[in-house]
């Protein structure tokens, strides 16, 4: 729908900017597309908010396929239920942080923090739009739970309330330990500095020595902190780390640590110099500096999502005919539940009403639904489309099809130990280097001088502290999670780009991925229609919300609207209107009544009828992506790919013609089969990439090295997953993946940078004359070099991929 | 010269009320959302002349 403001025939809603093909939804000269924007333009109208609509163009959200069932909230009030959402309780108050997806821009801010105008009950309510999170304070008795949550519907924010929001509170997502510890660091980094620098110019004695002492000891207590506050996590991952007879990259950063504090103490009691406790200090903030660096988290989105997240949280169930809305968890088997319109279908059962219709996209990807008849077993995770269904309960809702998955014992280990980070395998080699030196040097001065020896002994830890070295990962990585967050592919952590750099096997999930519901392949069979006909179904589809009526809509493409009336949408059927005193219906052929007997077997296929007379079918086949053979060509050659369909292998020839045969396909993939298959590759030492979508894809993006689950709308629900990948992005795979090779060599080549420091460092510490000075200067000096130098490179690498160029889309 | 000992205790006490006044505005939430504050402050507050008799609005900014 191409439609601009400035053409005089289309009119936008005031609320959506949906355009309306009715035009006598008007109130106080303002247009509207639906029943649903015009109520709420009413509530806001009432309660003085209109501001609502100056902040921001078109702020709302289409109502038209809002579910407007009345007794939908009706769990909210279970005790049970509700002492599992509210943050917070009490006589007088209670406070509840909901998730709402619609959050999107200034204006709803604006509304949601007004609520307290629309009702009294609602005492204050804040906004966190990053997150898409409101926290609301209101009070019980005025307002309950459940008309707090419908009033957020009515007003067009209808929070998203799932069985994960009840178990427990979500970790912060930013670590605050490590910002404490950070600040620390800083704080008496910083004055270490101010203390120190009479020591560097050489200027203590002038000042006296009392000056000099003083400066000393209060190093040693700014370091105290330092040294048993803010380090304290790199003494934990060493210690596991020996534990297990390996050495990874915060050993060397703990014997660096020791020796310096120690090696301090030493020189400031004993002898009254000055020690390294200024070193030490910059040494921890710049580390801490590049582990807050490393630590990006995409605040919105969810990684480790399992289906509780997207399962309702109760049901209708029904005891003696009579309608009653329980938990899910109560839920027990033989259960009769009924389903309505868009619902979605907790647990495996049988099929007690004649016909469903079910949406699986949550599931497969695929979201044309399928039909079902009496007595037919439904999984869990389908969608009803249409009439109200009844249904009986063949598993509890932990067990079914789909949820199996989820107590795969994968699930419960995290096997991350299959690629080793670079940086540990490197400092293994470089602890044991130093370490030698160390001791050398010690054997040479020890025959002339024992105190050059010692000095020197403890110079060659110190200056050898791999601090660019340890730096060098975490401000590569880091900026690398940033710039593909721009490109929209979002990373769960630094680490996946390490992984990402060695796979060697690449595994499609073909619904959803190399296919695209918006490429679909729209085929009419049947006479030309005319202009006037093709405009009257333009009207008809526009008005359905139906995913097929969404892509005939898309192919017919410009046309102008004709006036249609008595519109239905028959759930599940198809839609009519009235045009000319004609009846015209398109849908499925018991509908229709078409006698067309079409040879098809795969897609769709949409009947039109006029008065009666079929005038011909619409078939419509997903397709495939137009870059997907581009993006198979680019990968080919350096990756082994796999297909794997849930679908029948009937397309496989002409999917064969247009992906090349460098790729293995394989069909009727069930979720456990698919699981099956990456775990056979694992076996086979393959470190496996898995692009998927769908539920039915969460057991093997799990077991894969790197699973990515590929959506077509980041905020709404992906299986748990490595990595977040906008849709529109996936032509970019190759690129990011070789970017995130290129990776590898620049944390190698700042590898090297900060070696020849250390060389530099320990050719001077060996001899016994490093100073303090020189150890203040060069430290800083080869961490500011390795983060500009990362930075830089990264940068310019992106750019060279092209990575930056999605940010204009 | 003896005034400096005075100065560098004044000094740390002042950098320390800041390293404390930092880690009480963390504990406070102060720095989990940064991004909504920068587009509520953009609000016209014309509203507040409607909810003049609600004390409980000043509540929200705690």
């Amino acid at each position: 729908m191409k439609a601009t403001s400035n053409s005089n025939s289309i009119t936008k809603c005031y609320h959506c900017g949906e355009v309306c093909s009715e035009l006598n939804l008007v109130l106080e000269e303002k247009h509207f597309c639906c029943q649903g924007c015009k109520l709420v333009y009413e509530v806001l109208s009432e309660n003085d908010l209109c501001s609502y609509y100056e902040l921001e163009e078109f702020p709302g959200e289409n109502q038209k396929l809002k579910s407007s069932k009345e007794n939908r909230f009706d769990y909210l009030e279970d005790s049970d239920i509700q002492s599992q959402l509210l943050d917070f309780r009490s006589d007088s108050e209670s406070h509840i942080t909901f998730t709402i997806p619609h959050i999107h821009c200034a204006s709803c801010i604006w509304l949601l923090e007004n609520l307290v105008q629309i009702h009294s009950g609602i005492l204050s309510s804040r906004v966190d739009f990053i997150k898409k999170k409101v926290q609301v304070k209101f009070n019980q008795h005025k307002i309950s739970l459940k008309e707090l949550v419908s009033l957020l519907a009515t007003i067009g924010y209808e929070p998203k309330i799932s069985l994960s929001d009840t178990g427990g509170k979500p970790k912060a997502t930013i670590d605050k330990k490590l910002i404490s510890q950070l600040a620390v660091a800083g704080f008496c980094f910083g004055n270490m500095m101010l203390f120190s620098l009479p020591e560097y110019f050489s200027e203590t004695q002038f000042l006296g020595e009392g000056f000099k002492g003083l400066f000393n000891y209060l190093n040693v207590l700014l370091a105290l902190p330092v040294v048993f506050y803010s380090a304290n996590s790199y003494y934990l991952s060493a210690w596991n780390s020996l534990k297990q007879w390996k050495i990874n990259m915060d050993v060397p950063i703990v014997l660096g640590i020791i020796a310096l504090f120690l090696y301090s103490l030493w020189q400031i009691f004993i002898f009254g110099n000055a020690g390294f406790m200024d070193s030490l200090g910059g040494l921890l903030f710049f580390l801490l500096l590049g582990k807050f660096y490393q630590q990006k988290t995409f605040s919105a989105l969810e990684f480790d999502r399992d289906y509780k997240s997207y399962f309702p949280m109760a049901v209708t169930k029904l005891v003696q005919d009579k309608e009653n809305v329980v938990p899910i968890s109560k839920l027990e088997i033989g259960d009769v539940i009924l389903i309505r319109n868009e619902e979605l279908i907790p647990a495996d059962s049988i099929l007690l009403s004649d016909q469903a219709s079910i949406d699986y996209s949550f599931v497969t990807g695929e979201e044309i639904p399928v039909p079902k008849y009496k007595k037919e077993i439904i999984y869990a995770g389908g969608r009803q489309v249409g009439d109200p269904i009844l249904l009986t309960i063949q598993k509890s809702p932990s067990q079914g099809y789909l949820t199996d998955l989820w107590n795969n014992e994968i699930f419960e280990k995290k096997h991350d130990g299959l690629l080793e980070p670079l940086a540990n395998k490197v400092s293994s080699v470089f602890t044991w280097t130093v370490l030698t030196i160390a001791f050398l040097a010690f054997f040479y001065w020890s025959f002339q001088d024992l105190s050059i020896a010692v000095k020197a002994f403890a110079s060659v830890l110190i200056v050898a502290c791999p601090c660019a070295l340890a730096m060098s990962t975490p401000f590569t990585l880091g900026n690398t999670l940033r710039i593909f967050g721009k490109a929209k592919f979002y990373l769960k952590n630094a680490s996946v780009i390490e992984k990402m750099a060695q796979l060697d096997t690449i595994v499609f999930d073909k619904t959803g991925t190399l296919t695209s519901p918006a490429n679909a392949q729209i085929e009419f069979v049947g006479d030309e229609l005319t202009a006037q006909t093709k405009n009257v179904l333009k009207s008809m589809v526009s008005k359905s919300s139906h995913p097929l009526s969404n892509r005939i809509n898309h192919y017919l493409g410009d046309c102008e609207l004709e006036r249609i009336t008595d519109f239905q949408e028959l759930k599940g059927k198809g839609i009519q209107a009235i045009f000319k005193g004609q009846l015209f219906q398109l849908g499925s052929k018991d509908f229709t009544g078409s006698q067309l007997e079409p040879n098809i077997v795969e897609g769709n296929l949409v009947y039109f009828t006029v008065a009666g007379q079929s005038l011909g079918y619409y078939s419509i086949k997903s397709g495939l992506r137009e870059t997907a053979p581009f993006v198979i060509q680019q990968l080919e050659e350096e990756y082994e790919l796999h297909l794997l369909s849930g679908d029948h292998s009937h397309e496989q020839v002409a999917l064969r013609d247009k992906l090349g045969t460098s790729i293995q396909f394989n069909f009727n993939q069930s979720p456990s089969d698919k699981l099956q298959y990456l775990k056979h590759l694992n076996q086979k030492d393959k470190h496996t990439l898995m692009i998927g979508d769908g539920l039915n894809d969460a057991g093997a993006l799990q077991e894969s090295e790197v699973g990515i689950a590929v959506t077509e709308q980041i905020s709404h629900f992906s299986p748990a997953s490595d990595a977040i990948m906008d849709a529109s992005v996936i032509s970019e795979i190759p690129s990011f993946l070789s970017f995130a090779k290129a990776n590898r060599t620049i944390i190698k080549i700042s590898f090297i940078l900060s070696l020849m420091y250390n060389i530099v460092g320990i050719s001077l510490a060996v001899q016994g004359v490093l100073s303090p000075v020189i150890c203040a200067i060069l430290m800083p000096l080869s961490s500011i070099t390795v983060v500009v130098f990362t930075t830089v490179a990264t940068n310019l690498v992106a750019m060279r991929k092209g990575l930056f160029k999605t940010n204009f889309k | 010269m003896e005034v400096i000992f005075l100065l560098i205790g004044v000094s740390l006490i002042l950098a320390g009320t800041f390293l404390y006044l930092f880690f009480k505005a963390m504990k406070d939430g102060q720095f989990d959302d940064d991004y909504t504050p920068s587009i509520r402050i953009l609000f016209d507050s014309k509203q507040k002349k409607v909810t003049k008799d609600q004390p409980t609005k000043t509540k929200s900014y705690e």
